[in-house]
């Protein structure tokens, strides 16, 4: 079981919650089990043909998977897992 | 560490004035003599005067960095003051540039203010950053997030960068010679829409003066040579849960903008690469938009008309039409509450959300929907000036 970080943007999708318990040995299992328990989180993380948004990293602790394994990159229990979306505010009008 | 800024401090020198002034500096080894000469003779640009950039230039001009260059078009209005703290109330309706100058000189008599009353473009930035050492990036949206990135790598000049959404913020330092660039982090932007912008989504006021005095810390960092910058890091700032986290960056070798083999060797089209035209023309006019004194003049006749609220509660809370409640988010689940018989007029803050809303509804096989053009602001600036606007 590891722990996803929902960030800000994204908690609307899933229960308002800020982080997400989720079952899978691999970072694209613990994935494919959060949007099974928020589907409406799945358009936001994945594109059309199932693929991981480009602008949606994800993170297993500190590192991210894009220099690991990607998706196959191995979870154990209490790992955290953070998907760091692009946030552009700043000034804010 | 490695120096990624060269700042000479032997071509300025301290005034008696000055050296009292700085006194809390000059006696600390990090900074020093030399230390402060270096922020003497360093030049630093913000981009913007807004959230970010309101403490970023308050703590960089207090600091004594000798030229401190400010690029913004804005005026200052009334929802700015919950966080922009350069700004005063008598500054409403001021060139935010005037009032920020205005400020800092009041605070510190010796700065060199260079105000740019501009819009950042692809056709000013190169220029630009060529007269400063370090560019700080306090903008609020995507395409000049990028722009400022691609100018800083050509320019080699490091970005220190700030983000926030709500209570929750990114601080790093991007585009130094070693470093990562925002590119290597997010090659291309989110899709229009799909990101909620803080004027949609809020924002907590004190985050900007967090996240803005961190970039404020890596700029004066970086000028010293002190410390240990945020080069390759990437801070997490959880202000409601007040937690900061850390993610490691590294440098994308295939990175358009950095990599080995960069393809992005002039600035682009922007606003065409985040598509925010084509996001544009979907919100601003619609044939079934509705006017504020359309839909008045109708309910005033008694016309049976469905005023649909799409808002969030809390925000029915500060002002509303007397609309039927439903959240744009929860709308798909809750559809099945509305009437497809009748004529509805959806609405929000300012008109982009009920658009979607709208767009929902005919997909759904709504006939007769309209969306408010301009929401309720424009019903508040237009029908009924008692009703507050947000």
């Amino acid at each position: 079981m590891a722990k996803i970080h929902i960030p800000t943007p994204l908690r609307q999708y899933a229960g308002k919650q800020t982080a997400v318990d989720a079952k899978g040995s691999t970072v694209g299992a613990a994935l494919s089990d959060l949007v099974t328990q928020h589907p409406e989180l799945r358009r936001h993380l994945y594109t059309e043909d199932g693929k991981l948004r480009s602008f949606v990293n994800v993170y297993v602790n500190d590192e991210d998977v894009r220099y690991l394994q990607k998706e196959a990159t191995a979870v154990k229990d209490g790992d955290t897992i953070s998907i760091v979306p692009s946030i552009a505010g700043g000034c804010c009008r | 560490m490695a120096t990624t800024v060269e700042i000479d401090p032997q071509v300025a020198t301290l005034s008696n004035d000055e050296i009292l002034r700085y006194s809390r500096h000059l006696i600390m080894p990090e900074v020093g003599m030399e230390g402060q000469q270096k922020l003497k003779a360093a030049r630093v640009l913000c981009i913007g005067a807004g959230g970010l950039g309101s403490p970023l230039a308050l703590y960089l001009g207090a600091a004594g960095v000798g030229t401190l260059g400010i690029v913004d078009f804005d005026v200052v209005d009334y929802t700015n003051l919950q966080r922009q703290i350069i700004h005063s109330t008598a500054d409403v309706g001021r060139k935010k540039l005037d009032s920020a100058a205005e400020k800092l000189k009041s605070i510190n008599p010796f700065l060199n203010i260079r105000k740019f009353e501009t819009r950042l473009s692809s056709e000013n930035a190169l220029e630009l950053f060529k007269e400063f050492d370090i560019v700080a990036d306090g903008t609020d949206n995507f395409p000049t997030r990028y722009l400022v990135n691609d100018a800083c790598v050509l320019t080699k000049k490091p970005n220190v960068y700030g983000s926030i959404f709500r209570f929750e913020g990114q601080a790093s330092v991007f585009a130094t010679e070693e470093g990562p660039c925002y590119r290597c982090l997010y090659p291309e932007p989110p899709p229009p829409g799909l990101v909620p912008s803080c004027a949609e989504g809020g924002v907590l006021g004190i985050l900007p003066g967090l996240v803005g005095v961190i970039q404020a810390t890596e700029a004066i960092k970086l000028i010293l040579g002190k410390g240990d910058p945020l080069i390759g890091r990437l801070l997490l700032i959880d202000a409601l849960g007040m937690k900061f986290r850390e993610l490691k960056l590294r440098k994308n070798p295939d990175c358009p903008a950095c990599g080995k083999h960069p393809t992005i060797t002039r600035l682009i089209d922007y606003e065409q690469f985040c598509g925010i035209r084509g996001e544009e023309q979907a919100v601003e006019t619609s044939s079934a938009d509705m006017q504020v004194e359309e839909l008045k003049r109708r309910l005033d006749r008694g016309d049976d008309i469905f005023v649909l609220d799409v808002r969030e509660p809390h925000e029915y809370q500060i002002s509303n039409l007397g609309g039927y409640l439903i959240p744009l988010g929860d709308l798909p689940k809750r559809v099945n509450e509305l009437d497809s018989s009748r004529e509805i007029v959806a609405h929000c803050k300012m008109g982009g959300r009920s658009a979607k809303a709208a767009d929902f509804l005919r997909k759904a096989g709504f006939k007769k929907v309209h969306n408010l053009a301009g929401g309720i602001n424009a019903w508040a600036d237009r029908i009924d000036p008692k009703m507050p606007k947000y």
